[in-house]
């Protein structure tokens, strides 16, 4: 083994954008047929170091070598050349194309697509046996399911040749079974020799299938180790620079009244597609609900319907008083009179103006508070002085309000969003995904003030598809699968499994093997689904 | 470009100098253009025979915008340049505005009307237009065995339905039973120079069963005639001489003689006329052209009727409404 | 992650495109055998070397201000406003309305009377494509361009059929009693012993422009309005999010838009022909998508690049009177400018940016 060339080599790659240095004289060694985890906080340069591998931006200083030999990449198809395949974390597959013409974009033989076309099929055949990775070659990729997409993105890199695959994030859009399946795909790859190197920040999944891993911290390479001589603890601890508490702290919920009752609530999206099929439920003070469930189960538009972003149907009543869930009294503004506040799923798109400084962002979705007011014009320095105040409380880094939000890490961004929103001290708090792309670091910030605001009093309503997260803050767990909740459990006497099978859909035990029957089950649903797509 | 740099050559050079010197005349074209193979085309052919025939030199501008109709006026008249024609009716205004801060220059305003008592160094040109329409629509009405003909108009203005309404009663007049059908191109200055869609209205009108279609539209009548002369139907070309254009198929032309007003206006010089010439039948500013490519064309009968119908207008018998007289037409609707 | 300085961004850029359309401009003009220099000579000399020059300049400056800061209204809500010609057109008819059937005691207040007729009539002209977008989701830009043709043909029925005087040839409106008559640079500035813009159409309107900058400046950056429409101009859902209504900021943001653009028609109609012409917009409708695009749709830039394109204008209208270069080719020119400036920004902007990594990089 010791014998063999690396895979690949990177020797002192340096590389800075503008006065950020986003990779500094980073040196790494990944051998062939293993699996190598790169782990770092968000904004570490993983993401830049893979970049440059496959030919997005070429490094200031520094050398690549491929199976020992020095090889220049200065754009992706040279990559590909050099046996180098990339599962990016967003997609990049043609929605409306099929799989199989997915596959051969771009590597088509010639000007004619059947030869090709054919000879794809046969070769997504013989892939799909050797390494479980089974897809319908003729479904319309806007059919299948992310995990199914995911496939296709590993295919069409094998397809290529690729003998080293580079896995941008893979499990963030994943349910548990799907990530399992994932692990076992690469399983079998690194069984065929493949090299693989797996970015995440997920310490768990290094835990479970890297053979080496690379920390990565600010730019630099912290560390290099053998997965089975380390710790999740240690390799948190090199991430972050210090120690990290890796579980939650809290005392014990004490409810109060019942703050916010949902009774039988439904929602329609604009396809007339039912996304939330008749929910119900009640949250009271100094309370955390926390609902678990696999994106796309209907968490969503129930959060939407809850901060006046879509309309349903049903009954909800916040502190005893109905609240209209469609026409004008059904917006945002409504909702925030009534006492709720909302950190929405999606930072980016939602919860910030990307554009906008952090100042502006501070009163966003408040910005009619007369105090923000004076006459027809804005009390802009108000606001900047606000918005000092909240980054210096909630540490937002750098503290400079005048810099637009999309410069701010994840993490910060999503401190930028928790000061405005807690800050209102609200009777309610709506949180989803609260630590999705955000750095192990800041994580612990954001639930100690969930947390905090709870022990405030405030009920708090938590979505996220993080299981972990959903037990640590919860003081009851909902599961939705399919629009509807399957059942409520108490975090300190249920188990990840039992969690995982009710967001499959699954109530009680399983025989046998039980992921395999929940595949299957997702799979039967998925088909489903593709059924209901065509018809409409 | 080789006619421009033969005229005005060295002369351009020192215009802006010596201009006030020269006392060339100037002419100042509608926003049209000047290759509109039309209307400015006219005054410009005027004016370039006068050059040649005196070997005098004019200084003209193709205009941009609408401010810009007194810009120029003013900046030829201040360099000295006398005397300043305009084509089109949109100099009115414009000239009545600047005319008197200028008392020594005179203007020439072609189709268009100036109050000669309130600017006395103001010539108006005015054509009748109504008239020379009216026995191309002798002509036309003659010549029709469907007895529908057409009009296609350019843009939708007062000067254009004048046109219209003359053609249309010299139609009835010799067939009162005849249909006319009228349509304009459009309603911004594009219509005068969209021979496509002036090809498609004529194959509609063709299609509704005209058989001889007068187009008073500009450059879009190229389309028009071409039409015509496709399907083997009469056309009849406006302004300048076109029966040229497709010999044996274009019925006449109706004349509308801008360029001998230039010339005469131009030759004219500083001791230029003023006050208010209306040009019609009897002046031979307008009238019907037959030369050899028309001939064939126009038989014995027709002849009689449109030389009678001009002596009937010339001496007042006949009386052919003037649309813009009182922004109504009898014998058509538009 | 800054690329580039912000000076840069704002001032070198512009200049760099402006100097490749001149250098362009020269070549065309050297290619139908004019001396360009002399000819740029002319258009200085013309444009901003005589008061009457200046007079024309911000005369069509004013126009460019008004339909540019229109389109960049607009903009800021990501709405992209192509219809300022018709609005503009649409505003000229309230105008001429207004000025012909008030009898207005003193111009002061007929200026006011026709502003405010302006702003209605292109904020009504502008009102149905927004609420097509907004309620039923055509697009802005589709319908406003159509818009623009049927303005055209309503404004020409008006004209010929109902506001023409009997007799009349020109499709036009009948001239504007005197009361209304507004000042021009002329009736303010020139003295018997100094006569300055001597004929020229610059009038007090330019001033309500300059009002109209400021007015569009506090509109956005500093009212809760402007807030709500960058918002949306940002990002949708973050605005649904809020509680911005998006239906609800898409009409406001283009009735704005509608009346700055017919807001224009103060300026040729009652400014300069003090009469309603079939013919008063002229494209600058257009050209104030060109204006807001160089000016970064922010009121300063857009009131800079206005009268940049207000010396294009009035240097070619002196081009076309003292020399040979036909006025097709005096188009180009100014066809040329907006294409570096609006079009082509990118062409510019990358190779300055990378200039300015590498300066950067050796710095740091």
């Amino acid at each position: 083994m010791t014998e063999q060339a690396p895979a690949i080599e990177l020797k002192g790659i340096s590389k800075a954008f503008g006065p950020v240095q986003a990779n500094k004289d980073i040196s790494i060694r990944v051998m062939p047929g293993t699996i190598h985890g790169i782990i770092g906080e968000n904004g570490a340069g993983k993401s830049t170091l893979m970049s440059i591998l496959y030919g997005f931006y070429k490094a200031d200083r520094g050398e690549i070598f491929i199976s020992g030999r020095k090889t220049e990449i200065p754009d992706s198809q040279a990559a590909i050349a050099a046996g180098i395949g990339m599962v990016f974390q967003h997609f990049k597959l043609v929605e409306n194309f099929t799989v199989v013409e997915n596959v051969i974009l771009g590597a088509e033989d010639g000007a004619m697509l059947r030869p090709s076309i054919s000879k794809a099929r046969k070769s997504l055949k013989s892939l799909a046996e050797e390494y479980e990775l089974n897809v319908d070659p003729d479904a319309l990729i806007e059919h299948l399911s992310v995990g199914h997409q995911q496939r296709v993105e590993i295919l069409k890199a094998l397809y290529r040749q690729a003998d080293i695959l580079i896995l941008d994030e893979p499990t963030g859009v994943l349910t548990p079974a799907e990530a399992d399946h994932l692990f076992r795909i690469l399983d079998n790859l690194r069984a065929e020799g493949k090299t693989i190197i797996l970015i995440t920040h997920k310490l768990r999944e290094i835990m479970e299938i890297t053979d080496t891993v690379s920390v990565m911290r600010r730019g630099e390479m912290t560390a290099t180790v053998k997965t089975a001589e380390t710790s999740p603890e240690e390799l948190a601890e090199l991430m972050v620079g210090r120690k990290v508490l890796l579980r939650v702290d809290k005392k014990p919920a004490t409810p109060g009244d019942v703050v916010l009752s949902v009774d039988d609530l439904k929602v329609t999206d604009d396809k007339g597609v039912h996304r939330v099929k008749g929910v119900s439920f009640e949250i009271r003070k100094g309370e955390i609900l926390g609902i678990a469930g696999v994106a796309g189960n209907g968490q969503s538009e129930l959060m939407e319907v809850l901060g006046g972003i879509a309309q349903g149907t049903g009954t909800i009543t916040m502190n005893g008083r109905t609240i209209a869930l469609a026409g004008r009294d059904s917006d945002g503004q409504a909702r925030r009179r009534a006492g709720i506040a909302h950190v929405p799923e999606d930072r980016q798109r939602e919860g910030l103006i990307m554009d906008y400084g952090a100042w502006e962002n501070v009163v966003f979705g408040y910005h009619l508070d007369p105090k923000w007011q004076s006459g027809f014009l804005m009390r802009n320095t108000a606001i900047v002085e606000e918005a000092q105040g909240k980054m210096e409380r909630f540490d937002v880094r750098p503290p400079n309000p005048k810099l637009a939000a999309k410069n701010f890490s994840g993490g910060n961004q999503q401190k930028i969003v928790l000061a405005r929103e807690i800050e209102q001290n609200p009777d309610l708090l709506l949180v989803g995904q609260p630590t999705r792309g955000v750095d192990i670091g800041a994580i612990e910030f954001i639930h100690q003030e969930i947390i905090r605001l709870r022990d405030q009093g405030a009920a708090v309503l938590l979505v996220s598809v993080e299981l972990d997260e959903i037990m640590a803050l919860s003081d009851r767990i909902a599961v939705m699968f399919d629009g509807r909740i399957m059942g409520f459990r108490d975090p300190a006497e249920t188990n990840e499994r039992e969690l995982g099978l009710l967001m499959a859909g699954i109530e009680g035990e399983v025989d046998g093997d039980e992921w395999q029957a929940i595949d299957r089950q997702l799979e039967r649903k998925e088909a489903e689904e593709a059924r209901e797509a065509g018809d409409a | 470009m080789t006619l421009m740099t033969k005229f005005l050559g060295a002369a351009a050079a020192m215009a802006l100098s010596a201009g006030a010197a020269l006392a060339e005349p100037a002419l100042i074209y509608d926003l049209g253009g000047k290759f509109d193979k039309s209307f400015n085309e006219a005054a410009f052919n005027g004016a370039t025979k006068w050059a040649e025939e005196n070997g005098g030199s004019f200084r003209d501008i193709e205009l941009q915008s609408e401010a810009q109709r007194e810009q120029a006026l003013r900046r030829f008249a201040e360099a000295g340049l006398n005397p300043v024609i305009t084509t089109g009716f949109a100099f009115s205004t414009p000239i009545a505005n600047v005319a008197a801060d200028y008392p020594d220059t005179k203007f020439v305003t072609i189709d268009g009307y100036v109050d000669p008592e309130a600017h006395p160094n103001v010539l108006s040109i005015l054509f009748s237009e109504h008239q020379g329409s009216y026995l191309v629509g002798v002509m036309a009405g003659m010549a029709s065995e469907s007895g529908t003909v057409g009009f296609v108009g350019g843009m939708d203005i007062p000067l254009i339905r004048k046109f219209a309404c003359g053609y249309a009663q010299g139609v009835k007049a010799v067939n009162p039973d005849a249909t006319v059908i009228a349509n304009m191109t459009g309603t911004t200055p594009a219509a005068w120079n969209d021979p496509v869609k002036g090809s498609e209205l004529a194959k509609a009108q063709i299609s509704q069963g005209a058989d001889v279609i007068f187009a008073a539209a500009g450059g879009t009548g190229i389309g028009v005639l071409q039409t015509a002369a496709d399907e083997d139907i009469l056309s009849i070309g406006v302004d300048s001489n076109q029966n040229y254009l497709h010999p044996g198929k274009v019925l006449t032309s109706m004349l509308k003689r801008v360029d001998v007003a230039v010339a005469d206006a131009m030759a004219a010089g500083e001791d230029l006329e003023t006050g208010v010439k209306v040009l019609g039948l009897a002046e031979d500013g307008v009238g019907v052209a037959i030369d050899d490519n028309n001939a064939e064309l126009v038989s014995g009968d027709m002849t009689t009727a449109v030389e009678e119908a001009k002596a009937k207008i010339i001496a007042g018998d006949t009386e052919v409404h003037d649309y813009t007289a009182d922004d109504s037409c009898p014998a058509l609707t538009f | 992650m800054e690329r580039m300085p912000a000076w840069a961004d704002v001032v070198l850029i512009p200049l760099i495109s402006l100097l490749l359309a001149a250098i362009l401009s020269a070549l065309v003009i050297l290619a139908i055998g004019e001396n360009p220099v002399e000819a740029f000579n002319l258009m200085v000399e013309g444009a901003l070397m005589r008061s009457a020059g200046w007079g024309y300049t911000l005369y069509y400056a004013t126009n460019f201000i008004f339909t540019g800061l229109a389109v960049a209204v607009a903009f800021h809500a990501r709405m992209f406003n192509i219809g300022g010609e018709g609005q503009a057109m649409l505003g000229g008819l309230g105008v001429a309305l207004v000025s012909l059937y008030i009898p207005w005691p003193h111009w002061s207040l007929a200026l006011l009377g026709s502003c405010v007729g302006a702003a209605l009539f292109g904020a009504a002209w502008a009102f149905i494509p927004a609420y097509l977008q907004a309620k039923r989701g055509s697009h802005i830009v589709i319908t406003t361009i159509m818009f623009n043709f049927i303005a055209a043909a309503l404004l020409n029925y008006v004209l010929v059929s109902l506001l023409k005087p009997v007799g009349a040839m020109d499709p036009a409106s009948a001239n504007f009693p005197a009361a209304t008559h507004l000042p021009t640079f002329q009736d303010m500035f020139a003295t018997a012993e100094n006569p300055l813009f001597r004929g020229a159409p610059a009038n007090v309107t330019f001033f309500i422009a300059l009002a109209a900058c400021l007015f569009v400046w506090l509109l956005i950056w500093r009212t809760r309005l402007g807030y709500e429409i960058r918002a949306q101009g940002f990002s949708e859902s973050a605005a649904k999010y809020a509680g911005i209504s998006p239906a609800r900021i898409i009409i406001i943001a283009m009735l704005i838009s509608g009346a700055l653009a017919g807001m224009m028609g103060v300026n040729t109609a009652q400014g300069e022909a003090e009469r309603l012409v079939l013919n008063s917009t002229e494209g600058a409708g257009f050209i104030g998508i060109a204006v807001a695009l160089m000016g970064r749709n922010h009121p300063l830039g857009v009131l800079l690049a206005a009268i940049l394109f207000g010396f294009l204008y009035q240097g070619g209208a002196e081009l076309a009177l003292w020399t040979n270069i036909p006025r097709e080719l005096i188009v180009v020119i100014q066809a040329l400018v907006i294409l570096f400036t609006g079009a082509l920004d990118n062409m510019v902007r990358m190779p300055l940016e990378r200039i300015f990594m590498a300066l950067n990089r050796k710095g740091a």
